[in-house]
């Protein structure tokens, strides 16, 4: 290595050591320390504060509720973004086709999506009113109670996620479906393929990257998911919307069991990673292929 | 046009009318009179009034929530670049060691999730004495937004021909001149792009914001909306103005600012 690339690396280094340092701190200590955390038995009210190895884990293990906000998460994650790449890819061709008003679509969508999600849970919670929401009255004045009953709470908030979520899917897929030219098209309609044909076997084929990529962003997101339910629902009714996250937050602020609750987190943040390492596979071995 | 095109032009628009509707519903709302609103149908109102949006901007805390959101996003956004930028050039043009570990670990912890993190920031700040303050809320904000701007802002500068950055030197211009006249000013669109991103999920940041605020010292929008008090029942006009001014920095974004929005949105996902 030569004088100057010695001193190039150095200045790299120097001009990364901030945000290192920074992310050390604000990441990487606290993601080491929820794991510690986990192991311990820290209620800060009654000045608890022992080690209890991994029982918090054994605990949870025969923890009905435990199971049963793992259950919901998967339910939300599976049922909110598969909606999302169905519609989403679905309003992206209707887009592309369009003729007048692209903007004010594009502008209609990425409001949806760049507004906060305690904002879209007031938003529906209020069209979901038993009396006075606009879904009940178009609906022909049925009286359903969308947040209290417990068989239509948890599609009450998927509907209200995929709202908030399904304009990311779409401008992806629209960007992508504007890059693919004109020319295949209409190759495919010399050799007589259908409008099914062309979408099944030229459409679909090349929006696959870019919906990988949409999927793993939004399953991610959707196993994080907080916001939406704590506010629209509160976790209930009768715990059917309690996703691992809700369960988390009221482990670690409401029974104010810091251990108990950081060993949920830990769960979480495991199911995060691992989901992300195997979308990360199923994409290398896609690229591989292509 | 064919008929056939205008028919389907008149029917995406109208789906998306439709789509617009939560939020044409609960803009229409702040504007109702309270006694029509739990009366519908009919869903038009008799007439508008300014009423909710008066004792919102007086007799709530969502004005001093409004101050406290920008000024934690704004200082959110602020840190981010100021750290992000020096750390974006090096990981696109300086040999530094590591390199793709590092990229990986920032990746990464953009996709850390809070509910992990949430406690051990929470006893850090407690620690430091920064519960309910704006510093506490922008070193968490920072957490997300700093590892999204070096990778949003590493792309933007990868996607800058070396060649430019080169012929300047032959032309005699010190490292610091190239950077600071030719490479900041190509970089300008994609530093906006990675600002807004930034602000934009520190104006709705939720979770963070809920565990470490106490009082309105420090309650953002978000926290303020959720938090909205009923006495007997649920205020449905207020909390419909409220919702319309928590929006509105997204909206203005969104309208004015669109371009470089979607610019950071395709970057962030599209990026190997």
């Amino acid at each position: 290595m030569t004088r100057r690339e010695r001193a190039a690396r150095r200045r790299g280094l120097l001009l990364m050591a901030p945000t290192l340092a920074t992310l050390a701190v604000l990441t990487v200590y606290p993601g080491v320390w929820v794991l510690w955390l986990s192991l311990q038995d820290r209620v800060p009210v009654f000045g608890v504060e022992r080690f209890a190895g991994a029982s918090h884990y054994a605990f949870l293990a025969g923890d009905p509720r435990f199971w049963s906000a793992a259950r919901t998460t998967a339910l939300f994650t599976v049922a909110s973004v598969g909606l999302e790449l169905v519609l989403g890819v679905a309003v992206a061709l209707a887009l592309v086709g369009q003729r007048r008003g692209r903007h004010l679509a594009f502008s209609l969508l990425l409001l949806a999506w760049a507004m906060p999600a305690v904002v879209t849970a007031r938003l529906f919670e209020w069209l979901y009113h038993p009396a006075a929401g606009l879904l009940n009255v178009l609906l022909g004045g049925l009286d359903l109670n969308w947040l209290g009953d417990p068989a239509l709470a948890l599609p009450a908030v998927v509907l209200a996620d995929v709202w908030r979520t399904l304009p990311f899917v779409a401008v992806l897929a629209y960007a992508r479906l504007l890059g693919i030219p004109a020319e295949l098209y209409e190759a495919a309609q010399v050799d007589g393929a259908g409008r099914l044909q062309t979408l099944t076997r030229i459409t679909l084929p090349l929006l696959r990257q870019v919906l990988l990529i949409a999927l793993l962003f939004r399953t991610l997101d959707a196993l994080r998911a907080f916001d939406i339910m704590f506010v629209l629902t509160g976790g209930g009714p009768a715990g059917t919307t309690e996703t691992l996250t809700v369960y988390a937050y009221r482990g670690l602020f409401q029974m104010l069991q810091l251990g108990f609750g950081a060993a949920l987190g830990v769960v979480v943040f495991a199911l995060v990673m691992g989901v992300a390492w195997a979308y990360l596979r199923l994409l290398r071995a896609g690229e591989a292929a292509a | 046009m064919s008929r056939g095109g205008r028919l389907r032009d008149a029917l995406v628009l109208a789906a998306l009318a439709a789509y617009a509707g939560p939020f044409l519903w609960q803009l229409l709302t702040s504007f109702k009179p309270e006694a029509e609103l739990l009366r519908v149908p009919p869903l038009l109102p008799t007439r508008l009034t300014l009423a909710h949006y008066a004792v919102v901007l007086e007799q709530s805390l969502i004005p001093r929530a409004l101050a406290n959101s920008l000024g934690v996003a704004g200082l959110t956004t602020l840190l981010a670049l100021l750290l992000g930028l020096p750390a974006a050039y090096a990981l696109a043009r300086l040999p530094v060691p590591g390199r793709s570990v590092l990229l990986l670990g920032i990746v990464a912890s953009t996709a850390f999730p809070q509910i992990a993190t949430v406690s051990p920031l929470y006893l850090l700040l407690r620690a430091l004495g920064l519960r309910d303050t704006w510093t506490a809320l922008v070193l968490a904000h920072t957490s997300f937004a700093l590892p999204l701007t070096v990778w949003l802002l590493a792309g933007f500068i990868r996607e800058i021909p070396r060649a430019v950055e080169e012929s300047a030197a032959v032309d005699g211009a010190s490292r610091l001149q190239t950077l600071r006249w030719v490479l900041l000013p190509l970089l300008a669109p994609g530093v906006a792009s990675a600002g807004l991103l930034a602000f934009l999920f520190s104006w709705n940041e939720f979770l963070f914001a809920y565990t470490f605020t106490a009082s309105e010292a420090s309650r953002t929008v978000p926290v303020a909306l959720a938090l909205f008090p009923g006495v007997f029942e649920v205020p449905w006009g207020d909390i419909a103005a409220a919702s319309m001014l928590a929006s509105l920095p997204p909206v203005l974004i969104v309208v004015g600012l669109q371009r470089y929005l979607v610019r950071g949105l395709l970057a962030g996902a599209v990026k190997d």
